[in-house]
């Protein structure tokens, strides 16, 4: 195995990286586009909702449910309450949409408070809209605990409070999003770079023109590997900074911080990189790459843990999401962009990573065709 | 020295046999050439031969290596320029050029100076910083045939390498190579389907079809083995039933054929043949529609030895060549 030859591919793949801007935009406009719309999307807290309120009630008691609704409404703006005369006019328009929510005070419900038998409000909702409904299910609910409350304290008082403490200030979705955003862009490069071009050279006949050089097949697969690399570290460290910046993460230019975020970049963009070659090694149709590109971006981003926690997956995800390299790479930028960890929070998913790189190089070397 | 020593070189695919039993060889310094229409495995040969694609069966020595056994001494030895147009468009040429030289381990003093001199020998040292986007298909084989010589190999292999280019482009192809094999004395084997480059480059001619080599001498000599040395070709109106017959009785006429619309008549004397010729048809009130004379060329040679003809290739360069018909 010869270095100059390794040198000589990267240097052919760097000078087409740098001729042709296309590639290094497609891999920028795609994450940040993805990282600012959705970003926005899914973060902001649901607001003015409209809920029908159906006071069937009419007493005193009635009226302190309904002021603590209008507590919400001008406090958290959760939600504003337009009044209704009846339960079925109520949600006959829930159904139709025009409110989300409908709160009914039946007409025996103060009776029912000062018999002391189990008093109810319905609470009429929704449900095809599982955000929506679990956000004011939850405001509702507090408002009924708060009604709970006796007025008086017991003697002996057996309520726990739960402290809960963050130990991170408060992180906007966007920002929890960005790791996913900078792999995504990685991952863009190591398609394009890797799978698109790679492939598109083999059927232009640009491969026969260095497979009747002296190079061996473990000299081109690092070769490509290294300069893919190479690029996808490029346009991560580029989307982490300006993703970043967007995103508002506190001292984006920690020195210290940034040093390992190169580390993970890198290694991320090998493991991506080689898995891409590994896809692509036998493949010599041009139409394969464009057709699985889609299926590949679902497949290693979704179940990464980049915009929804792996917790929350059915087991045979939780297998995909432990196989996908995006995994590693999210948890150990999210260490990195939300905590500032320290290498302490990278070096398992740096190894990870490495390790992926290792063995697909080597099946991609093991199953690469230096014939015609 | 031989060059190039192949012996009983077989390629299967599946039931196809792209090459069958091929031996020849190739001395140092000859330019070899491959005859044959396409399909009919000179591609695949020369990719066994250039380590590409590992034989079936048989055996082949290149510049003294083993093919099967020895394939990094063999590409060490060889420049090769693949039929395919196989330059980076997004590099520039002299950009291809140095790259090609450090996956060859050229030095790095010399790789500078070496593609400058190789670019200049082709014609193309006022665009060795234009990307090959730009380049025409002739500039294209030609920065690729300097690349070919990056390394200073012993053993050139050209397949079809002007194939796709217009004539003017064909003509400093060839002009290119003729020059450097007379500086050089590189071996060169090329393969080609077209007649008048195999005879304007090559000093000998392997004919092959249909994967088999079926003939391979010097051109003369090949031209020489076909009967007659100029073709007459004659189209009629109202021509009667046994006027071939009355064709083969003219003078000098050693065979007469008939193709598609044509009279094909080989001839000793092409003049003295149509003269007399014309004297026949306006005695039996024949009409004659066109008349060519030609001298023999490989095309009448590959057509006596395969009995097809090279449909896929022109006879442009063959003297008082009429193809008007063909558009009436």
């Amino acid at each position: 195995m010869k270095l100059y030859r390794i040198m000589a591919i990267i240097e052919r793949d760097m000078r087409k990286f740098f001729r042709s801007p296309t590639l290094m935009v497609s891999s920028m406009v795609f994450p940040l586009m993805q990282l600012v719309v959705l970003g926005y999307a899914f973060g902001g807290k649901i607001q003015g909702v409209k809920v029908a309120l159906v006071d069937e009630d009419r007493s005193s008691e009635a009226r302190k449910v309904r002021e603590l609704f209008a507590g919400i409404e001008s406090g958290p703006k959760t939600f504003r309450t337009v009044e209704y005369g009846s339960v079925g006019d109520a949600v006959m328009d829930l159904r139709a949409g025009f409110v989300r929510a409908v709160v009914h005070i039946p007409a025996d419900y103060s009776m029912r408070v000062y018999q002391k038998n189990r008093p109810r409000i319905a609470f009429v909702i929704d449900n095809t809209d599982n955000f929506m409904s679990s956000a004011l299910q939850e405001r509702v609910a507090q408002a009924v605990a708060q009604l709970n409350a006796p007025d008086v304290e017991p003697r002996l008082k057996r309520q726990i409070d739960l402290q809960v403490v963050e130990v991170y200030p408060y992180i906007e979705y966007v920002k929890y999003l960005l790791s996913g955003s900078i792999t995504m862009s990685i991952f863009v490069v190591a398609m394009i770079g890797g799978g698109i071009v790679f492939i598109d050279d083999k059927a232009r006949g640009l491969h026969e023109g260095y497979l009747v050089t002296p190079i061996h097949k473990t000299e081109l697969v690092l070769g490509l590997s290294f300069a893919g690399a190479l690029k996808g570290l490029m346009a991560g460290t580029v989307l982490a900074i300006i993703g970043g910046l967007i995103a508002g993460i506190p001292r984006i230019w920690d020195p210290v911080r940034l040093l390992y975020l190169l580390v993970v970049l890198a290694v991320a963009s090998l493991a991506m990189l080689s898995f891409m070659f590994l896809v692509m090694v036998r493949v010599d149709d041009p139409l394969v790459p464009r057709a699985i590109f889609g299926v590949l971006n679902t497949l290693l981003f979704f179940p990464s843990g980049a915009i929804y926690p792996v917790e929350g997956f059915p087991w045979w995800l939780r297998w995909i999401s432990a196989i996908d390299p995006f995994t590693y790479a999210v948890h150990a930028l999210k260490n990195l962009l939300l905590k500032n960890t320290g290498f302490e929070g990278i070096y398992l998913d740096v190894l990870v990573l490495l390790g992926f790189s290792l063995i697909q190089i080597s099946a991609c070397i093991a199953l690469f065709k230096r014939q015609l | 020295m031989n060059a190039i020593e192949v012996e009983s070189l077989t390629k299967r695919f599946g039931k196809l046999t792209a090459v069958d039993a091929v031996s020849f060889t190739v001395p140092d310094g000859e330019v070899f050439g491959l005859l044959g229409p396409n399909g009919a495995g000179k591609t695949t040969l020369i990719r066994m031969l250039t380590t590409l694609t590992p034989p079936s069966g048989g055996a082949a020595r290149v510049a003294g290596h083993d093919v099967v056994r020895e394939p990094d001494a063999v590409r060490h030895s060889l420049g090769v320029i693949p039929q395919a147009l196989t330059s980076d468009p997004e590099l520039t040429a002299m950009e291809n050029m140095l790259i090609h030289a450090k996956l060859f381990g050229v030095p790095g003093g010399e790789r500078e100076r070496l593609s400058r001199e190789l670019l200049e020998s082709v014609g193309l040292e006022n665009f060795s910083d234009a990307l090959v986007r730009t380049y025409s298909g002739g500039m294209r084989r030609r920065l690729e045939i300097a690349r070919g010589l990056v390394h200073s190999p012993r053993i050139l292999f050209l397949d079809e390498p002007t194939t796709g280019l217009d004539p003017v482009s064909r003509a400093n192809v060839w002009e290119m190579i003729r020059k450097l094999q007379a500086r050089t004395r590189l071996t060169i084997l090329l393969t080609t389907h077209y007649m008048d480059e195999a005879d304007k480059l090559c000093e000998r001619i392997a004919i092959v079809d249909h994967g088999k080599l079926v003939a391979l001498d010097t051109p003369a000599r090949l031209k020489d083995s076909v009967p007659g040395t100029n073709i007459v070709e004659a189209e009629f109106e109202d021509a009667p039933a046994n006027w071939m017959e009355e064709l083969r009785g003219l003078p000098q006429v050693a065979e007469v054929t008939q193709r598609d619309i044509l009279a094909h008549m080989a001839s000793h004397d092409g003049p003295q043949t149509v003269a007399a010729l014309m004297e026949l048809a306006r005695q039996r009130g024949v009409k004659v529609k066109t008349v060519t004379v030609q001298n023999t060329t490989l095309d009448d040679v590959f057509l006596h030895y395969t009995g097809r003809q090279l449909r896929d290739a022109t006879r442009s360069g063959g003297p008082g060549f009429d193809i008007s018909h063909l558009y009436k």
